[in-house]
């Protein structure tokens, strides 16, 4: 008896310490975007501000191209959500069920592509842009994004797992392929749609190294590429930390609030790629 | 039959046509004419493919591995801090995932919802936006030196100490330690260790990706059958033996593919480094990755820089087909 209340004192010991270690940079974040830039280089632990000020998150709207950036961020975000979605239902979808000359090579095709590693592709990318005069454009910042191997991997799996007879009877009343797609298939891959819907969320709000390499200009930075500017550009390393923090924060909200919501969907994404690598 | 599957050809290949099309134009086609680019002296100016540029041959190459200079010497450099900040990172990030989903798993432990929240949430949020706190928490008088200062330690000057920690120990280097060198490194730089820079850059990582890979030895731990505890407790076996002989084990599997994945992750290391050193101090905290976007957008060396991403693809391949193995194994 002893014993067990001893590990379990042990235990939720451990946890809250971790819990601590994994939520306390947030604090931190959140409380010293709301200090004046004084009282947070002399107490920066602190999870109270004193006193508490809104300067630096008004300076971040006034004094920042924060407000290009935000708008970039969610026009891109948006796009590349959609497209992902559209094109890679459509393409889990043929490599799943239906019957072409090219299907397996195509799939051994992704899987290799899978393999790719994004850091090598800075080069790659950027001469390709360069190349096609989409360099420094919307269209540079978008369309590369709006495929992506894993989600189309995610989504074929998807339609394996599920029995083809729903359709088979859509297809033997006379509905075409197109119809039976939209109409009977697309519904019932609702959890599936989710999942990429969040993936690709996420992937294209936190996304950074492409926009390294597809703009310069910074009218086009969105979030995470501005926020890079303000740390290591143009204001300095060292100073200004309430109002980096609060960027920060700002970008951090949109996916923490997704995250919130959706946190069941999250979980089991890290799992079904585990799975099948 | 016919009948049926008669319209699929031309519908199969229109579903997949916008996805080909994007993948082949922005992932294919790039590879190929990065491969092109890193055999030639392409300085940014005009297009890589005419004439006028000089060809190379594999001069972009051997310069990173044969030829004494600052190229090799970079890249190498690059190297080392890229494996000792894999060493660190890997093992640590594999055995508190493992150690944390233990506990979260634990059955006599309630609000193992909130807690698998809070381990996992930090691996969701923008690496740009999360480097930019620990900047704030590695800052001189920041955080981290706060707490350090509880226990009556002073902490370093976070990103501006490139001392290695291995060099932390010896106040004068071995002598035959710097007579020998290795690729343009002395044998003394290669053992350098990571560097107190590297170190805050390590902390962060492994607070970021510790949860997504707790996330994974959970699923695992709940498909251990509880008959096989059950029996280890019936024979009188302690909490560590059932850990040694009968979890362990059964999460062999999970632990490869944490720790393949773990490989294939922190030899891509760019995002935190961009943010929080860009290589410096020292070029302690330069990898791979780094080295070959610097080589090619601030040097204009596009030809050097392209051949480093390749060497670093190779080394991320061979380690994807590693764990693609273990993966089909275990299947």
């Amino acid at each position: 008896m002893i014993r067990t209340l001893t590990s379990r004192f042990l235990g939720y010991a451990i946890l809250i310490f971790f819990a601590l270690v994994f939520l306390y940079p947030f604090v931190i974040q959140i409380a010293n975007g709301l200090k004046t830039e004084a009282n947070a280089a002399a107490n920066p632990l602190s999870p109270f501000p004193d006193p508490l000020t809104w300067v630096s998150l008004e300076r971040i709207f006034s004094g920042t191209g924060f407000p290009t950036w935000l708008g970039n961020s969610v026009l891109v975000t948006v796009v590349v959500t959609i497209g992902r979605v559209a094109f890679g239902s459509m393409a889990g979808y043929a490599l799943s069920r239906l019957q072409f000359r090219g299907r397996k090579a195509l799939f051994a095709g992704l899987l290799a592509l899978m393999a790719v590693p994004p850091v090598v592709l800075l080069i790659p990318k950027f001469l390709v842009l360069n190349q096609l005069g989409m360099y420094n454009s919307y269209s540079g910042l978008i369309v590369p994004l709006l495929a992506d191997a894993t989600g189309i991997f995610v989504m074929k799996q998807f339609f394996d797992s599920v029995p083809v007879s729903v359709e088979e009877a859509a297809r033997i009343d006379g509905a075409g392929v197109f119809r039976t797609f939209w109409s009977v298939v697309l519904p019932m891959a609702k959890p599936a749609l989710i999942t990429l819907t969040i993936l690709s969320f996420t992937g294209s709000w936190n996304e950074f190294p492409h926009t390294l390499v597809s703009v310069q200009d910074p009218g086009l930075f969105t979030l995470p590429r501005g926020l890079a500017d303000l740390v290591s550009g143009s204001l300095g390393a060292g100073t200004q930390y309430p109002l980096k923090l609060g960027a920060a924060l700002l970008a951090t909200i949109p996916v923490a609030i997704i995250f919130v919501i959706f946190q069941r969907y999250f979980v089991r994404d890290t799992t079904a790629g585990a799975d099948k690598g | 039959m016919a009948g049926i599957r008669g319209n699929e050809r031309p519908a199969g290949w229109l579903f997949v046509a916008p996805a080909v099309l994007i993948l082949g134009l922005f992932m294919l086609l790039p590879i190929l004419m990065a491969l092109w680019v890193s055999l030639t002296r392409w300085n940014g100016q005009g297009s890589p493919f005419t004439g006028s540029v000089p060809f190379a041959g594999l001069d972009n190459y051997t310069k990173l591995f044969t030829d004494e200079g600052l190229a090799r010497q970079d890249f190498m450099t690059s190297i080392r801090n890229n494996a000792y900040y894999v060493l660190l990172v890997v093992p640590i990030q594999t055995v508190l995932a493992l150690a944390l989903a233990l506990v979260v798993n634990n059955r006599l432990l309630k609000g193992k919802g909130f807690f698998r929240t809070a381990f996992y949430f930090p691996s969701v949020t923008s690496s740009v936006a999360i480097s930019v706190v620990f900047l704030f928490m590695f800052a001189n008088g920041g955080a981290i030196n706060a707490i350090l200062a509880v226990f009556g330690i002073d902490g370093p000057q976070w990103f501006s100490d490139p001392r290695g920690l291995v060099h932390l120990f010896f106040d004068t280097p071995p002598s035959f330690l710097t007579e020998h060198s290795l690729f343009g490194l002395s044998w003394w730089d290669w053992l350098a260790g990571p560097s107190v820079a590297m170190c805050a850059i390590i902390a962060l990582v492994i607070w970021t990706t510790s949860g997504t890979f707790m996330v994974m030895f959970l699923a695992a731990l709940q498909n251990v059958p509880v008959q096989l505890e059950e029996a280890g407790l019936i024979d009188g076996a302690s909490a560590w033996q059932r850990l040694r002989h009968i979890i362990l084990p059964q999460l062999r599997p999970t632990t490869f593919l944490v720790v393949t994945l773990g490989l294939i992750g922190t030899w891509q290391v760019f995002d935190q480094i961009y943010v929080m050193s860009q290589g410096n101090p020292a070029k302690t905290t330069l990898t791979p990755a780094f080295l070959s976007y610097r080589t090619a957008f601030r040097d204009f060396d596009y030809g050097t820089g392209a051949a480093i991403s390749f060497v670093l693809f190779l080394i991320i391949v061979v380690l994807t087909l590693v764990q693609r193995r273990l993966t089909r194994e275990r299947n």
